[in-house]
């Protein structure tokens, strides 16, 4: 039987899509008129316009001056550098927890339970702010900074990490790095004798990091000078604190995806593996996780896209990201609001769908397939 | 003249007057806002978040403040009563955008009067309240006397004001660096600077005040003496398309400095205006000329201000003066005074 919609259903359709056209057609034409009452229009122009401001902490270079459409990258990078330690954070500890939440001991089992409890009910933006005041309030001042071994600082203002300056020799390192990151990519699957290169791929960052080394032409050890410490890289507590709220905002919910994936793989394979003589770690680590680990990739999707979103909340601990320079001091000194939000959320739009589409195809990659 | 050719002749005169008449009578004051806020029975003012002196809540959670008491006396000029208002608290994120919008009547929330705004952002800039400039404030045990030897040093700002543009602007003419960390609320950006995080925190005069009565030990901090960006008059902004609601708005301000240099006060307003002989004083009460009319309003506007809210003044001391955080008058005196507030002649 061939299903073909009506004519009353094909009519229902047009006038819906009618109805839509309509009410955009509407939005559109109510916010440019309200633009022309204000003596504006529509326009991307003002990107080239140079910024007036300060972002105090940036990984790519920023100086007072640059144009808006620069800072709009300086301040994409943060957020990209704050979601991608939260996701690996949050990671890691959400599925300790949620193994801890299935264990046959008592007081593991219940800490787990209260820990994920305690910050599922509790709002995200509240328990930013708490480990922002917490970090705050514990730490001395630059004048009596904790003194860690190697050079490193640790006080109000940041941890501060002695840094290696290549001098000369900063073009070859941006080389060496991305043959770190790319050539085991590659290595992994050469055949070599009877199996493929594999694992063995591993030790090609290894010797990239040794050349590394080599190309060193001093280090930078973090020191007071002042008012406060110069010298070094600095992690901002700004930073640390939006790092903590969200991994462990997200841990949470990952904790529940990863016990309920684990609890999902069918009680038969832990009675075969436990009957075959493996002991409960190694029964968990070849039999269980394997299998758990693969079904909870779509929800963990959803995870990710949550603490790329949140990562916005460190506005309200002056972390400088994209919805507090970009959406804040960029549209007061410009004034343009629109076109600020717009792009604000078109970004955080291409960010969100490449994640989810990597996140889908690794999903299809390693998907059990079912008979 | 025999009795009916007087009466006829009255009646003349008076249907001559009653003919002629409407050439004299004003033609209305055409304004949207003021239409709309009429009709409301209410008038929406923006206004800071919470800060001491500008915008508070009090004890009983009433609104006080500087920038309110102008609220309450706009309020009190159009609809006859200081407490018919919504007060819509606005970051400095938003304030502007707020007001473009139409969500509020007029915008009195410590704001720079500047360029920008009045252009790019097309705003008018009716009246300054409070003539003040960007000061910073440090802890004492820093030692700071100048600005320049805050070089390297970190200072907590509010997002989205003049403030930052000024530090830039210093930094590039005089080759330092003062670092800056960025907040949405002043709660927040006065708990870092206690707590260390920052070496000081920078803002208008008056909001510098207001955050060192917040800090833990105010004796602890001082205020470096050199200010940076010139003069800052911070004051009332209204939408660029209507001029009769930015002309009331204007005058309601001038109604107050002309109550302190007329002597009333609130106390002796109702015993003022019982029988005035002074002209000046006539014409503020309303008892001649037409002055609430070509605004808008009824003519006894300026009189109800001067009994519910008091004079300009007397606002100051409550808020800023010996009543409040304890400044003096100095740039925010009277032009008579020697200080910067002036207004037109009151005919």
């Amino acid at each position: 039987m061939i299903h073909r919609p009506s004519p009353r259903a094909r009519l229902g359709q047009w006038l819906l899509l009618a109805g839509v056209a309509a009410a955009g057609w509407y939005l559109v034409t109510t916010a440019g008129d309200n633009l022309a009452r204000r003596h504006t229009s529509f326009g991307f122009g003002f990107l080239a316009d140079g910024g007036n401001f300060d972002i105090p902490f940036h990984l790519l270079s920023w100086a007072v001056g640059d144009s808006y459409a620069w800072a709009l990258l300086v301040c994409t990078a943060n957020t990209l550098l704050v979601s991608a330690m939260s996701i690996v954070a949050a990671s890691l500890l959400g599925l300790v927890v949620g193994v801890m939440r299935l264990s046959t001991n008592w007081l593991v089992r219940n800490l787990a339970l209260w820990f994920i409890e305690a910050i599922r009910n509790t709002p995200q933006l509240v328990q930013i702010i708490f480990w922002y005041t917490a970090v705050l309030q514990t730490l001395p001042g630059p004048r009596q900074s904790i003194v860690l071994p190697f050079g490193f600082l640790l006080n109000i203002r940041g941890f501060y990490l002695p840094s290696l300056d290549f001098g000369s020799n900063g073009a070859a390192i941006w080389w060496l790095a991305a043959f770190a990151v790319l050539a085991p990519i590659l290595a992994w699957r050469i055949p070599l004798r009877r199996g493929r290169v594999g694992a063995k791929a591993l030790a090609l960052p290894l010797l990239a990091c040794v050349a590394g080394a080599t190309l060193v032409d001093h280090v930078s050890y973090p020191l007071l000078r002042g008012f406060n410490i110069a010298g070094g890289i600095q992690v901002p507590p700004e930073l640390v604190a939006l790092w903590a709220g969200l991994s462990i905002y997200g841990a949470a919910f990952i904790a529940e995806i990863v016990r309920s994936s684990i609890q999902a793989v069918s009680h038969g394979q832990r009675e075969a593996a436990l009957s075959l003589g493996l002991r409960p770690s190694q029964v968990l680590s070849k039999v269980i996780l394997p299998q758990a680990l693969r079904m909870m990739v779509p929800p963990l999707t959803s995870q990710y896209l949550n603490i790329i979103k949140s990562s916005s909340l460190g506005a309200a601990v002056a972390y400088p990201e994209l919805f507090e320079i970009f959406a804040g001091t960029v549209l007061n000194q410009s004034g343009r609001e629109l076109e600020t939000i717009f792009l604000l959320m078109a970004i955080f739009l291409v960010i969100n769908l490449l994640t989810s589409a990597f996140m889908n195809w690794y999903n299809h990659r390693v998907a059990l397939v079912e008979r | 003249m025999r009795p009916i050719l007087k009466a006829v002749c009255r009646a003349a005169v008076a249907g001559f007057i009653g003919l002629t008449a409407p050439a004299h009578a004003q033609t209305p004051v055409k304004s949207p806002t003021l239409d709309a806020v009429k009709k409301r029975g209410e008038l929406v003012c923006g206004i800071d978040t919470g800060i001491p002196g500008y915008a508070f809540q009090d004890s009983k959670g009433e609104w006080q403040g500087l920038d309110v008491a102008y609220c309450r006396a706009l309020a009190d000029a159009i609809l006859g009563s200081p407490t018919k208002i919504k007060f819509i608290g606005t970051t400095s994120k938003v304030r502007f955008s707020v007001l473009a919008s139409g969500e509020i009547d007029v915008l009195i929330r410590d704001s720079e009067h500047s360029f920008g705004r009045n252009t790019a952002l097309a705003l008018d800039e009716p009246a300054v309240n409070f003539f003040t400039a960007q000061t910073f404030m440090v802890k004492k045990s820093l030692n700071v006397k100048a600005l320049k030897e805050l070089d390297g040093a970190t200072i907590c700002v509010l997002t989205g004001t003049t403030l930052e543009t000024n530090i830039a602007d210093y930094n590039r003419a005089n080759k330092i660096t003062i670092k800056t960390l960025l907040f949405d609320k002043p709660e927040e950006a006065f708990a870092a600077a206690d707590s260390g995080r920052c070496d000081g925190y920078t803002d208008d005069g008056g909001s510098v005040a207001a955050a060192r009565s917040t800090m833990k030990v105010p004796a602890d901090w001082t205020f470096v003496p050199e200010t940076i960006g010139g003069l800052s008059p911070l004051g009332s902004f209204t939408r660029q398309d209507d001029p009769a609601w930015t002309r009331l708005v204007k005058w309601v301000h001038f109604a107050m400095l002309e109550a302190e240099t007329l002597g009333i006060t609130k106390a002796n307003a109702a015993q003022m205006g019982a029988n005035p002989t002074d002209p000046d004083v006539r014409r503020f009460f309303g008892l001649e000329g037409n002055f609430g009319q070509l605004l808008g309003v009824d003519n006894e506007w300026s009189a109800r201000i001067a009994k519910d809210i008091g004079n300009y003044g007397e606002v100051y001391e409550a808020t800023f003066g010996k009543g409040g955080l304890g400044l003096p008058r100095g740039m925010n005196n009277l032009a008579i005074n020697g200080g910067l507030q002036f207004l037109p002649t009151w005919h």
